[in-house]
């Protein structure tokens, strides 16, 4: 039973603290766009979810110093490159960071909608599809 | 403690800048037609100065942990050092000894463009904020 409950969301739990995280790093990109020397930055999602799900072997950071790959994802954020020069160092494009967020939001509501969905699932199963 | 909820005050710290700069703007388009009597009094366009203001600045504990989220602060208002312009107007109460008075140094075109740029970074903060609380009356939601 405990293993049903384990896998019930799959992935999506831990995608969606992923999506959220982001979501706060790109509103501080945005909040930071008139800043000057700001640099963009940006969760590398691809990276930090296959951590998330377990999926690779962990890196050990034996010596003070090293960078440690086990770090959370909000640790390894990536600096954005700026596709056009401006000249206070600022290396916020606010359409892209626009498009990033309106991007993100919709992934958040996306894996909301799977767990709403297995949570249906198993209502069904539980009350023999009455309700 | 990771939250959608600080998205509000990353979002809020910007909107906060953004209507001092706007604060500025309408001080500096009211005073563009001011004189004085000296030069050093004369008004000069004043600019405030925004600094990203991380996350870890408010927590003492975690000094050393850069999680990420960072909001805007206001460090300051400068003052431009563009000259004064001087104009011989005899007849005005404010004219000095040689029938001078020193008029604002304010660039009215830098200021609307100023207006129009902190204006659309407030919608966009609030833009943020609003699909953040989107975000959060649907994850309430769950399972519904």
């Amino acid at each position: 039973m405990s293993q049903i409950n384990d896998n019930l969301f799959g992935l999506h739990t831990q995608a969606l603290g992923l999506w959220q995280k982001r979501a706060e790093v790109l509103s501080g990109n945005l909040a930071n766009a008139d800043t000057p020397d700001y640099l963009a930055r940006d969760v590398d999602f691809r990276k930090a979810l296959t951590q998330a799900s377990g999926n690779q072997l962990p890196l050990s950071a034996p010596t003070a110093g090293q960078i440690d790959p086990n770090a959370n994802a909000g640790e390894q954020l990536a600096y954005r490159v700026p596709t056009q020069p401006s000249m206070d160092g600022n290396t916020v494009d606010t359409q892209v960071e626009q498009a990033q967020f309106a991007g993100n939001t919709v992934h958040y509501q996306a894996s909301l909608s799977f767990i709403t969905a297995q949570i249906h699932m198993l209502r069904t199963a539980i009350t023999e599809g009455q309700s | 403690m990771s939250s959608l909820f600080k998205i509000f005050d990353t979002a809020g710290s910007g909107m906060a800048a953004q209507s001092t700069r706007l604060n500025t703007v309408a001080s500096n388009l009211a005073n563009a037609d001011t004189v004085s009597s000296t030069p050093e009094g004369a008004y000069r366009a004043k600019e405030p100065l925004f600094a990203t203001l991380h996350d870890n600045a408010l927590k003492a504990g975690a000094a050393t942990q850069d999680d990420g989220t960072s909001g805007v602060q206001t460090l300051g208002v400068s003052e431009s050092q563009a000259d004064i312009q001087s104009r011989y107007e005899p007849g005005n109460p404010m004219a000095d000894a040689n029938g001078y008075v020193y008029g604002s140094n304010v660039n009215p075109i830098d200021e609307l463009v100023n207006m129009i740029s902190a204006s659309r970074s407030y919608q966009n903060n609030v833009e943020v904020m609003n699909t953040a609380k989107q975000l959060m009356l649907k994850t309430l939601d769950v399972g519904k």
